[in-house]
């Protein structure tokens, strides 16, 4: 899905392990914000930015949910950090089959960082916005990309649904449904 | 639909291996909020004064907080309740971390233990599957590596783990549970090993809700950069280099000498090079934006999490430096022994050495140096190894054990525990009230709202009062008049006691913690949390309608029904004093007429008794019909209580 130049706003969030605290607002927030109604509940296990944390080795690491992929990476990297060994997939932001990170608690449906997206727009995202201690920081630029087509919630979701089981299976659930 | 609450309790009877989960009565949230409040209507309720702490009836409680796994900031006091071997009395203790939250979201408020398991057992809690299994394997293992353990065994490294190690499965008193970078001390860890419960595990992944979505959230985003740009919360001292004040203050050994020509400018150099040696990184509890915890690597030892003035506890009792307090505490948070209780422990049983009453027969091969005995002694105790065995009873009952004159050496405990050693000249008057009258056995846990000295300069005394949110409008009027070397007024005392006390009552039913509220208005009377405004988090967060004064009922109600699980189990007015040697110069008479002055305040009788008219306007009936069918009150004497409230002023 890839499409002509254009000059875009590119929203990053920058990530300073060093300045994290462990506090877990991050996830806090995220998982207000992304409740139906806005703010109603609160459950880390929803947010789209979760918290790595292993007290004894000194690991704090914000992970953001990057995009939904199919099928596992070979994953076989290993890294050692304060003599401790972590897979490739320690640090990873995916969404894949082979974890259960970042998926909907009860449905199994992938969650992604959205940046926040609101209308009217947030002048930050919101886990930025808790992180007094600035391990996270947003970041607007200028940049020319590649177009790209963005998936809405419900495509992504439904896009992890025909990987899950098949694009056939996915049609006729809903056209039964749908006779209901 | 229950906001900010599951509803829902764990009973696990771990004799029976039975295992619960009982719905709660919302009536019992709003009479109590949480925590603390609803925990102590259960211990009054299931354990009748007849129960031993060791007894298999004795109950164990685990309780989240009210406002925790909601928005609200700091929301993460999870307490536990028992009663107290060490003083046969209610048993209060919080911890900070990530572990009420977690347990809300696996869908339980509390979780309550009774009787005992025949072997050691830990309890895994994944959302509705909650399972009790082996822990034999766990034996003696040290409290955070039991945790380390556990979350890999489990397989799951976002688990949070309540432990405890050597000390509390040998039922040593100064046991403490250890959690993330948090402790639960005062007599807690010495019941769960009595109920060989080495662990608990909890994970969840539920929804918590809350009742005014919009508007919490608002006001929760503002607290986050409040509480952070707020210099006078968080644990402010930990955060300096500059120690002098606990240096100077605080009292050396067994609590009995102050060195006010410590501390030099080398002295705070050498310390702060240690520090930022061994501290790999401060590290916050559940949703707060400030950091007191420092993550410590000390070379040769587990690593560890420091908090608080256990900087310095171990260093002070044993006369040794600010080295040797990391050092030793990275063999006792192993163990899981307070670091409060501990060194004075140690500190007693080495003055007892001096003195001859201890020898080389109960100690063989007792090291000279101060550090080698506090090292040797831990080792002993958390055993309960020869004279360990009375030591792992805590001052007051090893003095008595050992015999010989130690009694004598006992002189900083109030009613059976040890107290922060402080060595002060003349006797303070609301402190003396506090000391004498709180149920929580630590300072800590009872002051903190009102400022503990006066403010010589008359301009910062206005500016002081002028910002000072937190405070009903009567302290400022007392503070204002406050002159450097006086008393303040008794009616005065009765109330700073009252206010101060009330406070933490509310962060213990809610889950703020004392370091952004209760414990933090005492310097610079800017806690982000007070009376004014937290009934606005609670309401938005529960749906409940509370204003201030209902707030301050509640915790009233809270204050007063812990009193009367006390006075039930024998707590009489000649236990309410404070250390023998607190104070040098003391005022007998005075002090008398203060506490008639706070008991008549209280609406309690002479004897410390709440009145059966006090109880009943609390709807604490069932209380004084107990009271009365015990003879513990005839139903006749008395006023209510005077108390005032948050709003109204007399
Ligand atoms: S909010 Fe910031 S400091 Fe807190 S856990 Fe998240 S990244 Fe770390
Ligand atoms: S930017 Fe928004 S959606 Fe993305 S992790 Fe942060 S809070 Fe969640
Ligand atoms: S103020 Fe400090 S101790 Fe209190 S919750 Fe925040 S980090 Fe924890």
């Amino acid at each position: 899905m890839k499409g002509a130049l254009e000059k875009k706003k590119i929203k990053t969030i920058k990530v300073n392990l060093d300045k994290c605290i462990g506090c877990r607002a991050c996830e806090i927030a995220c998982s207000a914000f992304h409740a139906n109604p806005k703010y109603s509940s609160v459950n880390p296990a929803r947010s789209r930015i979760r918290m790595v944390i292993d007290l004894l080795n000194d690991e704090y690491v914000p992970i953001r949910a990057a995009d939904y992929t199919k099928a596992e990476c070979d994953g076989r990297h290993v890294y050692t950090i304060n003599e401790k060994e972590y897979s490739e997939c320690s640090f990873c932001g995916s969404v894949c089959p082979a974890r259960d990170l970042f998926k909907e608690p009860d449905s199994g449906l992938p969650l992604k960082c959205d940046m926040c997206e609101d209308d009217p727009p947030q002048k930050e995202p919101l886990c930025v916005q808790v992180c007094r201690v600035d391990a996270l920081t947003y970041e607007e630029k200028e940049e020319e990309v590649e177009e790209e087509v963005k998936l809405g919630q419900m495509e992504i979701g439904l896009e992890s649904l025909v990987g899950k089981y098949g694009l056939q299976k996915i049609v006729d659930t809903v056209a039964r449904m749908s006779n209901k | 639909m229950r906001y900010a609450e599951t509803g829902y309790n764990l009973e696990i009877d771990l004799s029976r291996g039975n295992i619960e989960r009982v719905e709660t009565d919302p009536r019992l949230t709003e009479l109590h909020l949480g925590g603390q409040g609803t925990a102590a209507k259960i211990l009054w309720d299931r354990v009748p004064p007849e129960v031993e702490p060791f007894s298999p009836d004795n109950l164990l409680i685990f309780s989240s907080a009210l406002l925790h796994a909601t928005p609200v900031p700091g929301a993460n006091r999870s307490v536990v309740n028992t009663i107290n071997p060490q003083t046969n009395l209610y048993s209060h203790s919080i911890f900070g971390g990530f572990f009420g939250p977690e347990l809300k979201h696996a869908g339980y408020d509390k979780i309550i233990f009774r009787g005992k398991s025949p072997n050691l057992v830990y309890l895994w809690i994944n959302n509705d599957k909650v399972e009790l299994r082996d822990a034999s394997h766990l034996q003696g293992k040290g409290a955070l590596e039991t945790a380390a353990l556990l979350q890999e065994e489990l397989k799951d490294p976002k688990a949070q783990v309540a432990a405890i190690g050597l000390a509390g499965e040998n039922r040593v008193y100064m046991a403490s549970i250890e959690h993330a970078n948090s402790s639960a001390s005062r007599g807690v860890g010495s019941v769960m090993g009595d109920k060989k419960l080495k662990a608990i595990v909890v994970r969840g992944t539920k929804d918590i809700n809350v009742a005014r979505p919009a508007e919490l959230w608002e006001i929760c985003n503002r607290q986050y950069k409040e509480i952070y740009d707020n210099p006078y919360c968080g644990d402010v001292f930990l955060r300096e280099d500059d120690d002098s004040w606990h240096v100077n203050n605080f009292a050396w050994g067994n609590a009995r000498v102050r060195n006010k020509n410590y501390w030099t400018k080398e002295v705070e150099e050498q310390w702060k090079e240690i520090t930022e040696r061994v501290r790999v990184r401060w590290t916050a509890c559940y949703n707060c934006p400030k950091d007191c915890h420092q993550a410590i690597a000390f070379p040769g030892r587990p690593k560890y999490f420091q908090k608080c003035y256990s900087k310095l506890t171990y260093a002070m009792a044993a006369f040794e430096g600010l080295k040797f307090n990391y050092d030793i505490l990275g063999v006792t948070q192993e163990y899981g022994l307070d670091g409060f209780s501990t060194p004075q422990v140690l500190a007693f049983a080495v003055e007892l050495y001096e003195a001859g009453i201890l020898t080389d027969n109960d100690l063989p091969g007792f090291p000279s140096d101060g550090a080698g005995r506090f090292f040797y002694l831990v080792e002993k105790i958390v055993r309960r190894e020869g004279v360990g065995d009375a030591l792992a009873n805590g001052v007051y009952w090893a003095a008595r054990q050992i015999g010989k004159g130690a009694e004598a050496f006992d002189h900083n405990t109030t009613k059976k525990f040890e107290q922060v050693p402080l060595k002060l000249g003349k006797v303070n008057h609301p402190y003396f009230i506090m000391y004498a009258t709180g149920e929580k056995m630590a300072i800590t846990q009872i002051e903190g709202s009102y400022p503990q000295t006066p403010e010589p300069d008359i301009e910062e005394r206005k500016r002081l009062v002028e910002g000072w949110v937190a405070a009903p409008e009567r302290f400022k009027k007392w503070f204002l008049e406050w002159e450097p070397r006086q008393d303040p007024p008794v009616e005065a005392s009765v109330n700073i006691a009252d206010w101060n006390e009330i406070m933490h009552y509310v962060d213990d039913a809610v889950g703020t913690c004392a370091f952004l509220s209760s414990f933090r208005g005492q310097f610079g009377c800017r806690p982000p949390y007070h009376i004014y405004n937290l009934p606005n988090f609670i309401s938005l967060a529960t749906g409940m309608d509370l204003d201030a004064d209902g707030l301050w009922e509640i915790a009233s109600r809270n204050r007063n029904l812990i009193r009367a699980i006390n006075i039930r189990r024998g707590l009489k007015r000649i236990d309410e004093k404070p250390p023998d040697d607190h104070w040098k110069i003391r005022e007998p008479e005075m002090e008398q007429k203060l506490l008639d002055a706070y008991y008549e305040f209280k609406g309690w009788t002479n004897d410390g008794i709440p009145t059966k008219d006090t109880l009943d306007k609390l709807g604490l009936d069932y209380v004084s019909e107990d009271f009365v069918q015990r003879g513990i009150l005839t139903g006749n004497e008395g006023t209510p209580s005077k108390e005032t409230s948050a709003g109204k002023d007399e």
